[in-house]
This record gives C-alpha cells, structure tokens and sequence, in this order.
C-alpha cells in the first residue's frame, strides 16, 4: 500500500530534545562564535561559582585558568571553594539541560535559568567530542569524585564516561575542566575583560586568573565581607503571566483559590484574594487545580484591576555603594569615582534596584578623544555583548551628559576619559534573550537607570569644573612664576637692584597673594552660584504660594 | 623745576617700582589712559589734551601682567640705547623683546603694533618723547626748499639735493637751521606729487618749501613742520586726496592725534590751512568724472570723524563730508593731472594760495 504523504512524513517527525534544539540554536545562548563560546563558558562556570560561595556563605576564592591545545582548542578550567556537589547529584548538574533550582526561585542571583553550565558542556562535546571533567568535594574528610561526562543528546540524559573517587586539594569546592573549539584574543569582548569587570562588581572576590598566554593575573579581594544575601519571595501577582499562573495552580497546595493567592503571593491578602476572584467572577472557594484556561484569563484580568502594594523589597542584594566603590578603585587607576545605589524599585511586580558610576580621568585620559565605556551588570555580572540592544546603553544615550562638562554628539554615547557603570540587580532580569547579554526596555527600568546616571553624571560634573578651574588657576599661577625672571631682569637693568633680590621679593608677593590673584577670576563663577540660589529661592516662594492657593 | 635726562627718569621708574615690590606690594605702574574716552578738544590751545582719565597697570593681574612686563621691556632696551648712545627703530625694538617666555609657549610680543604701544606708554610714563627715548621710526619723507641746515656737523642745502631732496630723519631735534629763503610750507599727502612739483622746480619758482610723506604724516615730519612754524613763522599748507584719510591727516597735523594727545603739545599746529583737494576745486575744475568710488568702510570712518569733537561743529567741513557721501566718492590730488601733468604746479597751486582758497 502506498503512503500517503502524511503518513511519510509522520515518519520524520519525532520529538526535539533540548539538547538536539541547541545543537542547532546555539547562538541563543551565546555559542555563537568561537570567540564568544570562549568567553561564555567561562562567564558560566565563573557565576556558578559564585553563586555555590554566596550560598554556603565562603568568601570566593576561584582560580581560573584557560590552556590552549591547538590553534583553535581550548581547555577551560575553573575551581571554587563553594560547597560542592553530593556525587549523585554531579552528573545532572552538569550533563542535563535544564536542571536546577534556580529556575522555580524567585531570588537574585546569577544564573537564571539553570542552561548554563551544562550548555558549555554540550558545546565542548560537539565541538572536540571530548567529555567534561569534574571533581567535587562537599566536607572535610569526604572524598573527592571524579567524572568524566557527557549528555546524551536525544535523551537529554548524563552519559558517564568516568566515575572515580580522586583527592582533591580543598576542603569543599568544585573544580570543572571543559574542552571546547574557541578562540582568545585580548579587548573590549575577552575572557580577560569579563573576568576583570566581574572583580570590580565583585570585589568580595579572589580571583586568580592563568590566560592562554600563560600570563597569570590576580583580581585581590578589596572587600572581606559577603554581599547582603538576597532573599527568596514569593512572586508578586503583577508580574504572573497566564502560562505561569496556570502552572502555579496546577502545583499548589493550598485547598481553595482563595487560599492559593494568598498563600503563593507576595502582598496578597484575604481580602485582596476576595478582591480578585469577584472581579473576575471565579468561585473562590473552587481548588486550584480546577481553574481552566478562560478563568485563569479573567484571574489575570482582574490582577491588573486590584490595587495591590508593592512587593518587598529587601530581598534585593546591590553590590553597594562602597563595595563598587572599591571595586572600582582596584580595577580602574582614576582621579575621580562616583558611585550611587538608588532605593530598590518594581517593574511588572519584580523590585529591582539599580546602581550606577562614573569613573574620571587617571589611565583613561589616554583615549580622553574616544566615546566613553559602558559597563553594563545585570545581578553583578558583566554583560559584554548586544551593547546597543541594551536598555543601559539607551539610557547612557538619552542622558544630557553636556550638562556635566562631558561632550556628547546628538544620539551617541558620549566621549572623553570616562566609563559609565550601570548594575541592575533584580530577582528576575528582563533580558531580550536567553544569552542574557542585553536588558529589555522597560520603561520603569529605564527612568531608574536615568535618575541613578543623572546623580552620578552631577558628581563628575562638579569635579570636572573643579579640576578644570584648578588647572586654569595652576596655568595662571604658573604664568606669574615664569613672568618674574624676565620682569627682575628688566627692573634689575632699570633701577640697578639686584636682580636676584627683585626676584625673590616678586616671588615672596606672589605666594603671600595667590589666592587673591587668583581669585579674581574665580568672581564670575561665584556671581553664578548666587544666581542660582537666588533662582532656587524664588522657586520655592513660587511653590508655597501654589500650596496657600 | 629742571627737566630730568631720560636716563635718569627710567632709573627712577625703575627704582620706584622696585621700592614697591621691597614693601612688599604686587608692582603698579599708573598712567593716563591713552584712548578716545579720555582725549578731549581744547578750545584755547585748539589742539587735542589727554584727559586726567588714569589707569592701573597691576602686575599681579592676569590681564594685564604681560603688558605690564613689556613695558618693563621696552623701558629697559631704551635705558640700553640711552647708554650706548645709539638708536633703534620700532622694529627694531621689537625683536630686542620678542622671544618665548622660558617654560610657557607664551610669546612675549606677537606683533609689532604692541610694542609699539608700550612705548607710547612709555613716554607717557618718563614723559619724554619716544626720540628721546632714542627709538626712532623709519624715515620717511622728503624736502626741498631754499634752506640750510647743520645735522650732525654737516651742512646740508636742501636744494642741492637733486631729485631726492633732504629725507627728513625721524628725530629732527638736532638740526640746526643756518639758512630759511620761503614764504610758506607746502605739505603734501602723496611722495608722487612731491616728485611732480620738485621735477618742475614748483619751491624756486614760488618760494617755498614742500615736505612730503608717504601715507600718514611721521612724527619728525610733524615735529619738523612745527618748528619751521614757530621758528621762521612760516604758514603751513596741507595739500591731501579729497576723502576721509586726507582730511584725517591735515587734522592730526593741526590738532593732534588721539593716540599722541600728550605729545600735542610738541607737533599740533593749530594755524595750519587746508589747501585742497576740496569739493569747490572739483567743481571748478571739472573733475567730476575723475572721481573714486567710495567703499563702505570710507562711509563709517566719516561718520566716525563727522562726530569728533574738532570736526563736529566746523561747518565748512561738514559741507565737505556730506559732498563726498552725496557723490559716494573721493578724489586723488593726481586727479588733477587730468588737465594736464603741470596743471598742479603752474595753475591750481599758485592760484589757489594768490586766492587764499583755504579751508579750516
């Protein structure tokens, strides 16, 4: 009997394991290039193992080193301090897509979806063929075991090669080894640059750092205090999302509708669960798992409807005002930081919080001509790629940087020896893509972003016109001192005085008196200051009278 | 009180400076200001006074320190010249103080116009005149006329000098006049018309002597004309294009200059008459159509010198002024060539000085 064509291709069509779906997407996580797949296998691994030390709440001490096989092969090596893996759970963690805690876990932290790490193992399989190594070491006196790994594509199951028992050198901690195609080069996209923004947004760290050109680098730690832990929440009811809210009811506990609401959101009362389920005309008391599609609809509906309060927003975890600080000075060799963590916000019923910095001058003034960097965190790490895609960078743009003594072309970064830190730390990150490099445009975001630029962007304002007044005043100042030679000559041939004792007499005035020569310059500028608090004064009358009105 | 030697005033200037910076106090030098602000018109003397209008000169002042040190400058290479008894010109001047200051990029003169000014200051500060300051201009000017004259132990005759004639030198103090045969002087704004008349013997014929520059009238040459005034009596003519400029130059020789207005003193002749070129000879003559067109910066200088004090209120002259904006031209003293190369020295000359055709 002949087939039919549906039935032929019926025979073609089978189920897509995650796995063969990112052998064939894997640009979507950032495998794109070999200079990137580099660089990504690195960043995850880097993150996991600060995520594991904030958890088991160890100061980081991660040592990364990167060995060149072949012109384009790699060994990429990281090894952390953290707590470890228990033996069972190692070939999951690392052989399976899509396994891990963090997803279900409204919490900040690095890694989002749990793709990470054992995304870098697949690329390393299919670009060398090559299993992982992993050694895993969870106490004192536990012993230390060894896998070689790989994942079954189409099952999307750990397949172990090795499985060893092995002494390791740390009393707890994890130690990954992954070969992969790649390729190094130094700049503004290199492991190098990663590893060095993620010592400045983690300056709690110590990282020892061993590049394919066997040249060791060491980020100290500035900061010998963990962060403040981020704290899990409950999801709050703005953010839900159909799909999600339909998974959240299959999955409760709780007895009745009412119940789950309450039970599983943050800032939802009785009352407010009342609120909701008779705006959106569902039985309260029905069980969650009986809601169908049209009245988890309608629950949604009614969500945006109900005032609910803010979500907590202690739970955030920013680097600091000091921490960044630090960071900054270790990293960047400046004359001027500003840095600025603005109170926490919400998007969509996410807090987040955002902070910002302006570093000035010092080895920057070397590309003083050249439009300025951004470095862009997202929970403290550095995004590298999709610069223009970001919500940061637009934000950087739409900054009147002109206003602080910084030059700017309409629509473009701004230039001159200056880099813009911007940190989003947020219990979810809205990035515009799994590769999570770019943050989408929320308009909340945005104007958070603006504010915290705009109180950085008046800090390195006011040091730029200090300095540059400074400097004036140094040149003028400069001036008299070399005009005094040549006017102790002339007066020493007029009057027949010794010009030595001219000279020194000229010089004696000139110290005695500089501030006020040079002050004299200095009348405009203070006119203007007391314009301003004038205008300023006559603002604020204005306001009153609005309010007696 | 007797006058001090001008090497003697710049120690004292010097000295006084230093006797304020050895109290301890940034250096100030005081002299009046040297502008249109503070130049006023004397209706006694009828020439113009320097106003008691006085500026600082701080040295400790970011505006002003540089010109204070190239006063300093200039005030120290005359005290130089002075010593060896030699002179140097304007130019010369300034390339004895121009140079980079050492450690800036700073140069102390840039151009010659400051350098220039520093020493007006100066003979504002020492009051003594920049010739005896021993800094001279460069020479330039002529004279011929049935005189005799000792300069530097040489006696010179005036009309035994060719074609040439005597160029007038820039300090005119040490000559000594041994011999003057003339009724009158004829000073002339164009060097080519002073060819023109000497070429046709115009100063034996007519008895006079004619005394020419190039352009603006030198200092010497003023300094000569008002000796040759107040020493023999002679009346002075001015002889200059019908248009602004000429007008400007018979001014500053009658009046003074603002830039000079202290030095009015020793160079205005306020009896000098203007001879032409004139509106009336234009008509007279018919040379309307040998005119220049005017330009518009022509335009705002007479509106400039219309408002000046010694002008605004002659009426003969604004009568003129207001001609040359009504035709929106001017005309060159050659312009009289038109009737002829001689016309000048046989008949409008000798005709409009019978006729005492003079403007004041």
């Amino acid at each position: 009997m002949v087939k039919t064509k549906a039935e032929e291709l019926a025979l073609e069509q089978r189920e897509i394991s995650v796995a063969a779906f990112f052998e064939k997407n894997r640009h979507l996580l950032g495998f794109d290039n070999p200079l990137r797949a580099l660089s990504t296998t690195v960043k995850e691994l880097v993150d996991n193992s600060l995520d594991a030390c904030e958890e088991m709440k160890v100061l980081p001490e991660v040592k990364v080193e990167i060995k060149q096989v072949n012109e384009t092969r790699f060994v990429v090596s990281v090894q952390d301090n953290g707590p470890g893996i228990v033996k069972e759970q190692i070939p999951k963690v690392f052989a399976k897509l899509l396994y891990g805690s963090k997803f279900f876990r409204m919490q900040q932290g690095r890694g989002q979806q749990g793709i990470g790490v054992s995304a870098s193992v697949l690329y390393g399989q299919l670009t060398t063929g090559k299993p992982s190594k992993i050694v895993s070491k969870i106490g004192k006196g536990k012993p230390g075991h060894y896998y070689e790994l790989r994942i079954d594509i189409h099952k999307n199951e750990p397949e172990i090669v090795k499985d060893e028992v092995v002494n390791f050198e740390l009393d707890h901690g994890t130690k990954v080894e992954i070969e992969l195609e790649g390729k190094y080069q130094k700049g503004r996209l290199s492991v190098d640059e990663y590893l060095k923004q993620t010592a400045i947004a983690n300056p709690h760290l110590h990282l020892i750092y061993i590049n394919p050109l066997k040249e060791k680098i060491e980020f100290p730690r500035v900061i010998n205090e963990l962060p403040k832990e981020p704290k899990a929440i409950k999801p709050h009811p703005y953010g839900v999302e159909i799909g999600v809210l339909l998974r959240m009811l299959k999955g409760t506990k709780a007895k009745n509708l009412l119940g789950f609401f309450e039970k599983e959101f943050s800032r939802v009362s009785r009352n407010i669960a009342k609120e909701i389920s008779d705006k959106s005309k569902v039985d309260g008391n029905i069980k969650p798992q009986e809601v169908h599609h049209d009245q988890a609809e309608a629950l949604v509906n009614s969500i945006k409807n109900t005032k609910i309060s803010s979500p907590p927003l202690n739970c955030l975890s920013p680097i600091g005002e000091e921490a960044l600080l630090k960071g900054l000075q270790k990293e960047i060799k400046a004359d001027f930081y500003g840095v600025v963590t603005r109170r926490p916000s919400v998007y969509r019923g996410f807090p987040f919080q955002v902070e910002a910095a302006c570093v000035y001058g010092g080895e920057l003034n070397n590309n003083s001509e050249e439009l300025v960097r951004v470095m862009r965190f997202a929970n403290k790490v550095p995004l590298q790629y999709q610069q223009s895609a970001c919500a940061i960078t637009k934000s950087v743009i739409n900054t009147a940087w002109k206003n602080y003594g910084i030059s700017q072309s309409k629509g473009a970064l701004p230039t001159g020896p200056l880099v813009i830190v911007v940190h989003i730390a947020s219990v979810w990150v809205p990035f515009t893509s799994e590769a999570k490099e770019a943050i989408a445009h929320y308009p909340e975001i945005i104007k958070e972003i603006k504010l915290a630029l705009q109180e950085v962007g008046r800090k390195v304002g006011s040091y730029i016109r200090k300095t540059v007044k400074a400097r004036e005043q140094a040149e003028r100042a400069n001036l008299f001192e070399k005009y005094i030679p040549e006017l102790s000559n002339a007066l020493a041939n007029l009057s027949g005085e010794k010009k030595t004792k001219i000279e020194e007499s000229l010089n004696k005035i000139l110290k005695k008196s500089m501030k006020d020569i040079l002050a004299g310059v200095d009348k405009d500028i203070v006119e203007e200051v007391k314009n301003n608090h004038i205008e300023k004064e006559v603002i604020e009358k204005k306001e009153k009278q609005v309010k007696l009105r | 009180m007797k006058k001090q030697k001008p090497s003697e005033k710049l120690k004292e200037v010097g000295n006084d400076i230093v006797k304020q910076i050895n109290k301890g106090k940034g250096p100030v030098i005081n002299l009046p200001v040297r502008a249109l602000s503070n130049v006023s018109f004397d209706r006694k003397s009828k020439t113009l006074v320097l106003g008691r209008k006085m500026a600082q000169r701080i040295f400790f002042n970011v505006a002003h320190a540089k010109k204070f040190l190239q006063t300093m400058e200039v005030a120290s290479v005359s005290k130089n010249l002075l010593k060896e008894g030699k002179h140097a010109s304007l130019r010369d001047v300034f390339y004895m103080i121009k140079r980079t200051v050492p450690g800036t990029k700073v140069n102390l003169v840039d151009d010659q116009s400051e350098s220039d000014s520093c020493i007006e200051d100066l003979e504002l500060i020492t009051d003594h005149s920049r010739e005896q300051l021993n800094v001279t201009a460069n020479k330039m000017g002529s004279v011929v006329g049935n005189v005799t004259i000792l300069d530097r132990g040489d006696t010179i005759q005036w009309n035994k000098l060719g074609s040439g004639g005597y160029s007038v030198p820039s300090t005119v103090e040490e000559i000594e006049f041994k011999k003057v045969d003339a009724k009158y002087v004829l000073y002339m704004e164009k060097a080519a018309v002073w060819e023109r008349l000497n070429e046709d013997r115009f100063w034996e014929k007519n008895k006079c002597i004619i005394i020419s520059s190039q352009g603006q009238t030198t200092r010497g040459i003023r300094r000569l004309l008002q000796r040759l005034y107040e020493e023999f009596k002679l009346p002075i003519y001015v002889l200059a294009d019908w248009d602004i400029y000429g007008a400007y130059i018979y001014s500053v020789i009658k009046y003074g200059s603002i830039a000079l207005a202290h030095m009015s003193e020793h160079m205005a002749i306020p009896s000098v008459k203007y001879l032409g070129i004139t509106y009336d000879d234009i008509e007279k003559y018919g040379l309307q159509k040998h005119l220049i067109k005017m330009k518009d910066t022509d335009k705002d200088r007479i509106k400039q010198v219309a408002s000046y004090e010694w002008f605004k209120d002659n009426k003969d002259w604004l009568r003129q002024f207001d001609m040359m904006k009504k035709l929106d031209a001017k005309a060159e003293i050659q312009a009289l060539s038109a009737r002829g190369i001689s016309f000048i020295s046989e008949t409008y000359l000798p005709t409009k000085i019978k006729n005492k055709e003079f403007l004041e």
